[in-house]
């Protein structure tokens, strides 16, 4: 059963009414990341503090002297949001352990771009997914660095035209196969992973109030449609990530404590890759052979998580 | 009643850290200041500091964990050197633009290029307009007082800003001294539990780290000017007070024989004291020399500056660093701008020594004053040289 197909009936019940990311940003119309982030904070709820790496995010929502927060958030720099969020956690345990704060438990949430997460803050990530904090990361993943100008990023997948790597008379776009960040965080031996998309609003916020529920290290990559990089219409951001994971392109599931589960999102026949390209002007210069080579890709892609819900058992 | 005890300063510093009731630290191990990341954890290991120690991957995540968990109200303490303060750049002018208070311990060192682990002030000097309150130690003691004193000031309502104390890599960081730990009960009152000004907790939700346009940039950093510029009351009353409480006394500008002196040196940190031994030897001669040791090089200390060298016809300014295709050392840069204005000034000498850890003795600066009081036509005035190298 698709749950999103019942949102109507379900929604008003299920979603915490309360708006944390309140609206006036200054996201590009359509936009999905933003959408995730808000979807995010529902799920999270007050006793929350944020820390933002530098992106699209960022600065849609804390233009001083106004804010979109609200709850406590922190920015600093690019490169360094799971850094900070490490600092939040540790400052909040020490100064709860001396009775300097109340006593009630605070979840802190680390979030960035994919160029904030995979490229120039991995190293700052892994470290606070194996130092353990108890920490939510949250990757959202457009694709590209889309706050400077859709510049490619190793998350871009293969083919993909942008600023840097763009489509030209001798290239087709990105020239490397989109790093899998999820297996990274797996490979830490992190208690929760997840991969999400705001297109399924149930299943993130789920994913995101179990990842909350753990006492420790989690990580969400949400994948986040962005009209504006992909170049698509802005009323297609929900439609896009639903074509990702029907296409199989970015597949739902979870690990928890090493354990692959295929979330029920995922359909039991893909539709082709071309259908998710087709409305995307990023793809657009795409010949057959070159689809082709991607579906293929995608497709044992897919068969490694399926095998892996099947085969792997949890840690403990 | 607190009694001295023969102690590695680096050792020391984390000691004396430890009496100041942090909450959290973050600190990344590089030469020469391991040995206050060690004996850190040794401390927290064994229940004697009551604090989050996070064993961070970087300098670079060690300056984000420490603005992020101060962002939370904690008393926080960080420590590096050379490559890891370079490391941290970036961060530095976000920690004072955020208005986080931050204590930083460095262990100076040579910048790479190439690798060295040596003194000198490479380290620093590229940081100088970063908004840190900055503090220089020339000895085991000083550095043990001003890491304390530093939580005070950083804290202070009125400053609101991140301090750095500079403690010479080997030449203090790793010498063993007679030092006095203050009692832990005059410490507790001496700084009483931080009142920070806004909070990451839900319970009064924040934003910290805006985002800001043209619009208000230049308020945001002309504000940022006067905290550091006004910084300088709370720093001497902090002085004051510790003065009253330990009986040392600190002052933004130190002397040694100037009142009368014709001739001045000007030396920042640990190689003071070798300095003045060699102006004893001068005095002893008849040569009316004189020290002056910039202990606060953040926010610079103009009008002291201005009135200990009024009524000297020299003053030559040593450097620990090289500003590369420049006017001189950075400190020589600054000097001379601080009294350009002055109808009455010394005629002004630079000479950069001690890189990379490079000796200069006693006869070192003798050798100084002999060859600037020999310029009798002034003809080295506003040149720099880079003391002692082999052409
Ligand atoms: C150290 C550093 N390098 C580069 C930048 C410029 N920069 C700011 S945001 C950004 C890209 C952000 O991309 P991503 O993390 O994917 O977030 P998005 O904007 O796509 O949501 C870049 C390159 C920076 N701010 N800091
Ligand atoms: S550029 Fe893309 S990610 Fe950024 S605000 Fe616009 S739609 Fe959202
Ligand atoms: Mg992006």
């Amino acid at each position: 059963m698709n749950i999103v197909e019942n949102f109507d009936l379900y929604a008003p019940r299920l979603i915490n009414k309360k708006e944390l990311l309140s609206a006036g940003h200054r996201a590009c119309q359509g936009c999905g990341e933003v959408l995730g982030v808000r979807l995010m904070c529902k799920a999270l709820g007050e006793n929350t503090v944020i820390a933002s790496a530098t992106g699209c995010m960022e600065i849609v929502t804390s233009m001083f002297p106004t804010t979109a927060w609200e709850v406590p958030w922190i920015h600093v720099a690019f490169e360094n949001a799971a850094a900070v969020a490490s600092g939040v956690e540790a400052g909040l345990k020490g100064l709860r352990k001396k009775g300097k704060i109340d006593d009630r438990y605070i979840k802190v949430v680390g979030m960035a771009g994919d160029g904030g997460t995979m490229d120039i803050g991995m190293q700052a990530l892994s470290g606070a997914m194996e130092r353990g904090h108890d920490m939510l990361f949250v990757c959202f993943d457009n694709e590209a660095y889309m706050n400077t100008g859709i510049q490619r990023s190793s998350g871009t997948p293969m083919g993909a035209s942008t600023t840097t790597a763009p489509a030209g008379k001798v290239s087709s776009g990105q020239k490397t196969w989109k790093k899998n960040m999820a297996e990274i965080i797996v490979a830490h031996g992190v208690p929760y992973v997840a991969t999400a998309c705001p297109s399924y609003p149930l299943d993130f916020i789920r994913k995101v109030e179990k990842a909350k529920s753990i006492k420790g290290p989690s990580y969400i990559h949400c994948f986040t449609v962005c009209p504006t990089g992909w170049r698509c219409g802005s009323h297609l951001a929900i439609a896009m990530g639903r074509l990702a994971v029907e296409s199989g392109v970015f597949p739902l599931y979870e690990v928890e404590n090493g354990k692959y589960k295929v979330s029920s999102e995922m359909p039991k026949k893909l539709k082709p890759v071309k259908d998710y390209f087709k409305a995307q002007g990023r793809f657009r210069h795409l010949g057959e052979a070159e689809i082709q080579k991607i579906q293929k890709k995608v497709e044992n892609e897919y068969q490694k998580i399926l095998d892996k819900a099947k085969y792997l058992k949890a840690w403990d | 009643m607190a009694k001295r005890i023969g102690m590695e300063v680096a050792v020391a510093v984390a000691e004396a850290v430890g009496q100041c009731d942090i909450d959290m630290a973050a600190v990344y191990p590089i030469t020469p200041q391991s040995h206050i990341a060690e004996h850190l954890s040794d401390l927290v290991a064994d229940g004697k500091i009551n604090a989050e120690f996070v064993t961070v991957e970087s300098e670079h995540s060690a300056m984000s964990a420490v603005i992020g968990a101060s962002g939370t109200g904690a008393r926080v303490y960080t420590a590096t050197s050379s490559q890891g303060l370079m490391l941290m750049h970036e961060l530095l002018p976000i920690a004072s633009g955020m208005r986080l208070p931050i204590v930083m311990g460095i262990a100076n060192r040579a910048v790479s290029g190439p690798l060295n682990i040596l003194n000198d002030h490479s380290d620093i000097m590229p940081q100088r307009d970063s908004g840190w309150i900055s503090l220089f130690a020339e000895n085991g003691q000083e550095a043990i007082d001003l890491s304390i004193q530093a939580f005070k000031i950083a804290e202070h309502k009125d400053v609101q800003l991140p301090v750095c104390v500079n403690i010479d890599g080997f030449q203090l960081t790793h010498m063993v001294e007679p030092l006095e730990f203050p009692d832990q009960e005059l410490v507790n009152k001496f700084l009483p539990t931080r009142v920070p000004y806004a909070t990451l907790h839900p319970a009064k939700p924040v934003t910290m780290g805006a985002f800001s346009m043209s619009d208000y940039f230049t308020e945001i950093m002309k504000a940022k000017d006067e905290a550091l510029k006004n910084s300088k009351k709370v720093i001497l009353e902090v002085w004051d007070e510790w003065a009253k409480m330990f009986g040392r006394s600190y002052k933004p500008v130190e002397t040694y024989k100037a009142e009368d002196a014709d001739i001045l040196m000007l030396t920042m940190g640990s190689m003071g004291e070798t300095a003045e031994m060699a102006i004893d030897g001068l005095r002893a001669k008849g040569v009316k020399a004189g020290l002056i040791k910039l202990r606060l090089w953040r926010p610079f200390p103009f009008a002291e500056i201005k009135a200990v060298v009024k009524n000297a016809k020299k003053l030559i300014v040593t450097d620990r660093a090289v500003s590369f295709g420049g006017p001189g050392g950075p400190v020589f840069s600054e000097i001379k701008s601080a009294l350009y204005a002055e109808i009455q000034r010394p005629a002004i000498y630079n000479y950069i020594i001690g890189l990379g850890g490079r000796d200069v003795t006693v006869p070192d600066f003798v050798h100084m004053f002999e060859k600037v009081i020999a310029d009798k036509a002034n003809k080295a005035v506003d040149t720099y040289e880079f003391w002692g190298v082999r052409e």
